[in-house]
Formats: C-alpha cells, sequence, structure tokens
C-alpha cells in the first residue's frame, strides 16, 4: 500500500488548518454561503436532508486495518455509529455536524486519509478494480498508476474550477471490474507488442442525467505520457466545456458538441505541446512507486489444504459461500473474499462501527491487514490463504458480512435515497430491502445466476442504474414516488446502457414486476445463459409483454 | 476600491481597467496615464497606442495565442475571472507562462478572492486585483502560505 510521504502528510494537515479558518470565517458570517459551498464541497461536505454528509476519500478503494479502524472511531464519536460506502468506493458519514466536520478531517489525516475533492467541480477520488494487484486475469497492477494520478490531481491548481466534476477510472485485467467506460476518463491496461506498459483511453463515459458508454480516444497511450495526455484532456475541457448549463456541463456533452473526431483533434493538438517533454513521469518513478504495491508476503498456502477441503465437500453454506464470494486469486493457494454488505433488511453498502472494527480484525488475521472497497459496495480481503478460507468465514458470519450472494440478485447496488439525499425523488432503501426480502431464497438465487441489479433514487444516478442488467430509477410525479425500470445495462467489455422498459411503477409493486422479469428468464434461457445474456438474445418485448399483460400498469405513469 | 497586491506586496494601482472601446476623453480631463484594454481593442487599435501604457486583458474565452507575436514588449496582461467558479482563468495563466513564455506582469481581475488567490500565483499570476470586499491582510496571508499538490511538476520557467 502507499504510505504518505512527508509532503503528502503536510498537505493533509495544513489543509485541516485551512478548512477549520474557512469553516470559522463561515460561521462568523466572514465568508458568504456561495463563496464558502465550493470550498466546503471540494472537503466532502455536503447539506443535506437531515444533517451534513461528510464524503471521505478511499483512493481507488484501498484501505488499511487501521485506517477502517479510524472509519469505525469516527462512525461512533461523530455519527450515528455506522457509515455508507458508495459506488465510487468513498465512505459516506450522513448525520455529521458541520462546525465538527473540521475535527472529523483532522482524526481523518492521523492515518493518512483525507476528504479532499470528494465533491464539487474538480477531480474526483481515482477509482480502480477492486482486484487490483491480485486477480489472476491481470496484466499489470494499475495502483501505481492510481496513486500518480491521485497525486497529481490533488490540488491541480488549473483543474479545481472545473466546468463540472471529473472521474477517472484505471482496469488492469482482462475482464474491467472498474466500470471505466462510465468515467469521463477511463484507462484500461494494454502491453504493446513490443512490451511497452501502456493505457487504451476512453473519454465521456458517465452516467447521470444524459448516460453514455465513454468513446475510446486512444488505443495506446504509453505510460511515461499518463500526465501529459490526461492534462490536455483537462485542459481541453477546462476551456472548451459548457458552463451556462450544469446539466450540459460534463466532458460527454463536449465531446458530443465537437464530435469524437473533433474532440481527438483537440486533444492531439493540445498534447502535442508538451509530448516527450519534462512531464514524461521517469522510470524512477514508476519503480518508487511499484515499491510500494509490491505484494505481501505470502501467507501459509496449500491448494489442497485439508481443512478447507472437508469444509467445502462437508459444509453446504460454506460452499455456497465460497462459490459466489471467493474468487481466483493471482497466487496459486490463496483467494480473493468479497463481503457482502447486501444483507436483507440493512441498506446496501452501510457498515457499523463493530462490523469495520471486526473487519479490521479479519484482515489483519486473514489479509495482510489491507482492506478494499469495490463500487459495487462490497468489502473485499484480497490476501486470503485457502486453507484460512473456513475460519474466516465463521468470523465473517459473526458479524453478518457472509451472505453468499455477491453477483447475486439480493447482492443490489442502492444510493442512499430520498430517506438521506436532499437531491432524491424517491427513496431507494426501502424498495431495496422489499426486493431482498421477496428474493431471500438462496436455492432460488442461486438458480437465477448472476444478475446485477442496480436502483438510484433520482436521474443522477449514484445507484449507477443504468448499468444494471435490471435498473429501477426513482421519479417524482405530482409529489409521488414512482419508479421506472429499465433492462439491458451492463458494465465492461460488452458496456451497454439499459432501456426503459415503459411506463413506471409505485414502490409496492416493484417486486412483483422483478418476479415477473426473472420469470420470462427462466422461460427463455439456455442451459447456463445468464440473465443479461439471454435478454440480449431475444430481445425487451417478451420482458415488456410480461409486465404489461397485466392489469397493474394502469396506475403507471411514462 | 478593490486593492492590488503585486509581487507580495499592496501596491498603488496605475492602469485603468477599460472594459468596452476606449471611451472617448471629456474636454478637460486628462486620459488615463496607463490604459488595460479587451484583447480585441488592444489588437485593432495597437498602432495608436503608446506600448509602455496600453496593458490587455483576456476574457474567459479569449485566445491567448493571439498575443504571441508582442508578448516580449506587451507591459502587463490581465486575465478576467467573471467568476470565481469560472476556471479558465487558470488555463490561460498557464498557457501563457508556460507554453508561450510570457514573463511580464500577469494579473487576476474580476472575482479574485483570498481563498483561489494561491492556486492562482501556482498558475502564473504574480498580481491580483481583489474583489472590493476582500480583506488586504488575509489576502496576502493566503498568498504566503497556499497548499500545494503533493506531486512534483516540472518547475515554472
Amino acid at each position: 500500500m502507499y504510505r504518505y510521504k512527508q509532503a503528502d502528510q503536510r498537505l493533509v494537515e495544513d489543509r485541516v488548518a485551512q478548512f477549520r479558518d474557512q469553516m470559522t470565517r463561515f460561521l462568523d458570517g466572514r465568508l458568504g454561503e456561495d463563496e464558502f459551498r465550493p470550498l466546503r464541497l471540494q472537503n466532502g461536505l455536503y447539506v443535506q436532508r437531515h444533517a451534513p454528509m461528510l464524503r471521505v476519500a478511499i483512493p481507488y478503494g484501498t484501505l488499511a486495518a487501521y485506517q477502517l479502524r479510524k472509519m469505525a472511531d469516527i462512525a461512533r464519536r461523530f455519527d450515528r455509529g455506522y457509515g455508507h460506502f458508495t459506488t465510487r468506493c468513498n465512505i459516506q458519514f450522513n448525520w455529521v455536524r458541520l462546525e465538527e466536520a473540521p475535527d472529523i478531517l483532522a482524526e481523518l489525516a492521523t492515518v493518512q486519509m483525507h476528504a479532499i475533492q470528494t465533491s464539487g467541480n474538480c477531480i474526483r477520488n481515482i477509482t480502480t478494480d477492486p482486484f487490483a494487484g491480485v486477480a489472476a486475469d491481470e496484466l499489470f497492477d494499475p495502483r501505481p498508476y492510481c496513486e500518480i494520478v491521485r497525486q497529481w490531481s490533488t490540488l491541480a491548481p488549473e483543474f479545481l474550477f472545473l466546468p463540472r466534476k471529473f472521474k477517472i477510472a484505471f482496469a488492469g485485467g482482462a475482464e474491467d471490474r472498474a466500470a471505466v467506460r462510465f468515467h469521463d476518463i477511463g484507462a484500461i491496461a494494454r502491453v504493446a507488442d513490443d512490451g511497452r506498459i501502456g493505457f487504451e483511453i476512453f473519454v465521456g463515459g458517465g452516467l447521470g442525467r444524459t448516460p453514455m458508454v465513454g468513446r475510446p480516444i486512444r488505443d495506446f497511450l504509453p505510460r511515461e505520457e499518463l500526465l501529459n495526455y490526461f492534462e490536455a484532456i483537462l485542459r481541453v475541457y477546462n476551456r472548451h466545456g459548457r458552463r451556462d448549463n450544469k446539466y450540459k456541463a460534463r466532458i460527454k456533452i463536449l465531446v458530443k458538441d465537437l464530435t469524437l473526431e473533433g474532440f481527438i483533434r483537440e486533444v492531439e493538438d493540445e498534447w502535442a505541446w508538451t509530448r516527450g517533454g519534462p512531464g514524461c513521469i521517469s522510470e524512477a518513478t514508476f519503480r518508487e512507486m511499484e515499491a510500494f504495491f509490491a505484494p505481501p508476503a505470502p501467507g501459509p498456502a496449500a491448494a489442497d489444504d485439508p481443512d478447507y477441503l472437508a469444509a467445502l465437500a462437508g459444509n453446504r453454506a460454506f460452499a455456497r459461500w465460497v462459490e459466489r464470494n471467493v474468487s481466483a486469486h493471482r497466487l496459486p493457494g490463496h483467494a480473493i473474499v468479497t463481503l457482502s454488505l447486501k444483507k436483507t433488511g440493512v441498506p446496501p453498502g452501510d457498515a457499523t462501527a463493530e462490523q469495520m472494527d471486526g473487519v479490521a480484525d479479519l484482515a489483519e488475521r486473514f489479509s495482510a491487514g489491507e482492506i478494499r472497497v469495490s463500487h459495487e459496495q462490497n468489502l473485499v480481503l484480497p490476501h486470503v490463504p485457502r486453507g484460512q478460507l473456513p475460519a474466516l468465514w465463521e468470523g465473517l458470519r459473526a458479524l453478518g458480512l457472509a451472505s453468499p450472494n455477491i453477483g447475486l440478485l439480493s447482492d443490489l447496488v442502492c444510493c442512499p435515497g430520498g430517506d438521506f439525499c436532499s437531491l432524491a425523488n424517491a427513496r431507494s432503501i426501502p424498495v431495496a430491502a422489499a426486493i431482498q426480502q421477496r428474493f431471500d431464497d438462496l436455492d432460488y438465487l442461486f438458480d437465477l445466476g448472476p444478475l446485477e441489479l442496480n436502483m438510484s433514487g433520482c436521474v443522477n444516478a449514484c445507484g449507477h442504474h443504468h448499468i444494471g442488467h435490471i435498473g429501477i430509477l426513482g421519479v417524482d410525479k405530482n409529489n409521488e414516488e414512482w419508479y421506472q425500470v429499465t433492462l439491458g445495462g451492463r458494465e465492461g467489455s460488452r458496456a451497454a446502457l439499459g432501456r426503459v422498459i415503459g411506463p413506471s411503477f409505485a414502490a409496492g409493486q416493484i417486486p412483483d414486476v422483478i418476479a415477473d422479469l426473472l420469470e420470462v428468464y427462466v422461460g427463455i434461457r439456455h442451459e447456463g445463459e445468464i440473465f443479461i445474456d439471454a435478454l440480449e438474445r431475444v430481445g425487451l418485448d417478451a420482458f415488456k409483454a410480461r409486465v404489461y399483460g397485466t392489469e397493474r400498469a394502469e396506475g403507471g405513469e411514462a | 476600491m478593490s486593492t492590488l497586491i503585486r509581487h507580495g506586496k499592496v501596491v498603488d494601482e496605475h492602469w485603468a481597467w477599460i472594459t468596452a472601446d476606449l471611451p472617448e476623453q471629456p474636454a478637460g480631463r486628462e486620459a488615463p496615464a496607463r490604459v488595460l484594454l479587451p484583447l480585441a481593442v488592444w489588437l485593432a487599435r495597437r498602432d495608436d497606442l503608446d506600448p509602455q501604457h496600453a496593458g490587455v486583458w483576456l476574457g474567459p474565452d479569449d485566445e491567448p495565442g493571439a498575443l504571441l507575436p508582442w508578448l516580449a514588449d506587451v507591459p502587463l496582461v490581465a486575465i478576467h475571472f467573471p467568476l470565481f467558479t469560472d476556471g479558465r482563468g487558470y488555463s490561460l495563466a498557464h498557457l501563457l507562462r508556460r507554453r508561450h513564455g510570457y514573463t511580464g506582469e500577469l494579473r487576476a481581475l474580476g472575482d479574485v478572492l483570498v481563498d483561489q488567490l494561491a492556486l492562482m500565483a501556482q498558475c502564473g499570476f504574480d498580481s491580483f486585483s481583489l474583489r472590493a470586499d476582500q480583506p488586504p491582510a488575509a489576502a496576502l496571508a493566503a498568498l504566503a502560505g497556499g497548499l500545494r499538490s503533493p506531486w512534483p511538476g516540472p518547475a515554472m520557467p
């Protein structure tokens, strides 16, 4: 893991002092509301429905056990004993007090953390594959590049007042587990024929009000040019992105307005000025960064550990958990374990202080003290020896974090919605709970197989509903909550946006609608064909006919 | 009356900021000694002006490359921030300093607030015409103690 250098530590400490001064000036009236707003947002502080919310950055989703314990400590002392892990791999505290925010930032600085640029019209937290550095299908570890871009983008003075927010994601594996095509810049690891390391670059992806799949703008960017090239993209965007309408201010709209070819021309012209120049990243820097992410010493590993094999053969619940929650590790005899934050009845992504402390303990016992946060709002232990899986599973069960549902319907992604967020048009958590309660039968869920369900409480799409195989969007109609259903969204290399199937539904109808969709799937699927593949094969009509062929739709609205 | 800070000190303002074309001077009143003109006006009137007494200011939409042939001689370039949240001026400053090698005075003009001064300085501004309500002492302190990105980028020339 990356360890702060002096410059990083000084920055987070100075930032606390700076924000404390800004907060004092705001509270005593010397700093106006409009002047304070971007300052507090760039320190992660939102004004929410019930209380201010503080969003803490978890750079590329990587946490050390001592950092997670600090999250638990903050949850207890400054919040109501829990935190919410988000789809951008950050953690949010929903019940903080405005005037205590500088104290929380000071606590974060003691464990090399901060809330810098977790909101506002600037470059946000960099995200990546939660399996980075350990995935069996990885070309190379993207984390050193994430860290370089994190440092470069932190307080990059030219790019703190962009037209709108700006999100960057990296993927290192054959499979894209970071939804890079839904970011303002997405970078996917590539190794050229001559062995050079670099990235394929996508631009202009994003969800929100105008969802778009990112467009490829460069097949291969050599790694030393990463910052020169990103700077070119950012400068073109900063100068020419729209500022007259916040709903048209993301880079995706600029790409559309200039056309992809026109945008590429602008970026290449800009890059031509810096290409090969002093902004190139040196080999020494790469080596220094890579050293931070060297793998931990392997644990006691044996692929055929007898205790593990006995548990697998004799314990169905354990075997199911292994089937769903354990993934292939780069090293033989090791495993990557996903901890489900999707237990029925608990808001997706929420974890209590006790759970965070418990996970920190388990990470130290079984995973070299390291935890990852996934954009599906789960936690990951990346370095577990297979022989220790039974003991880890017992520990997770005691914490309520062993639901064997990763990738299944009940592992749904969901924003905080109208219960907390002042932007939301509708609540999302109660609908998520109703779905989880209705589909609580593990045999049925396992039979259905991999299925991604995403729900957002408004068009800002924090629940990424456009990329759910089944997406649910809360909408407001005459002050009533309605829910629009989309089908066919997908992340990864076959990325696609879901399409709306028809008029929206009342909250109470949603579990029945899902049941109908699932029955259609079960009726049409081929042997081993997962939901999204079957849907792509037959199209939406059969699903629409089933859902709207009943009386139910009459109350709905478009 | 806004305060002018130049090279870390509060100094007197000698330039008249002209926001449209050069005004006709009313009879009996002296023309200002030094004028700061919009880019389009400066380019159009350049031949009539005393080069040492005519500075140029850019709006966020302007193309700084248009000044390239005269950058060595122009006595003052200013960049206007219509709103402090409009970040285009930072890129213009970067281009003038880093790309086009401008070494003269580079001034931030308009909605120039204490909390952004250090960022502006890092992009190459060395003088600041503060918004009228901004306290000069706080501005000097902000310029002396700005936070920096941890990334060691190429040094400012």
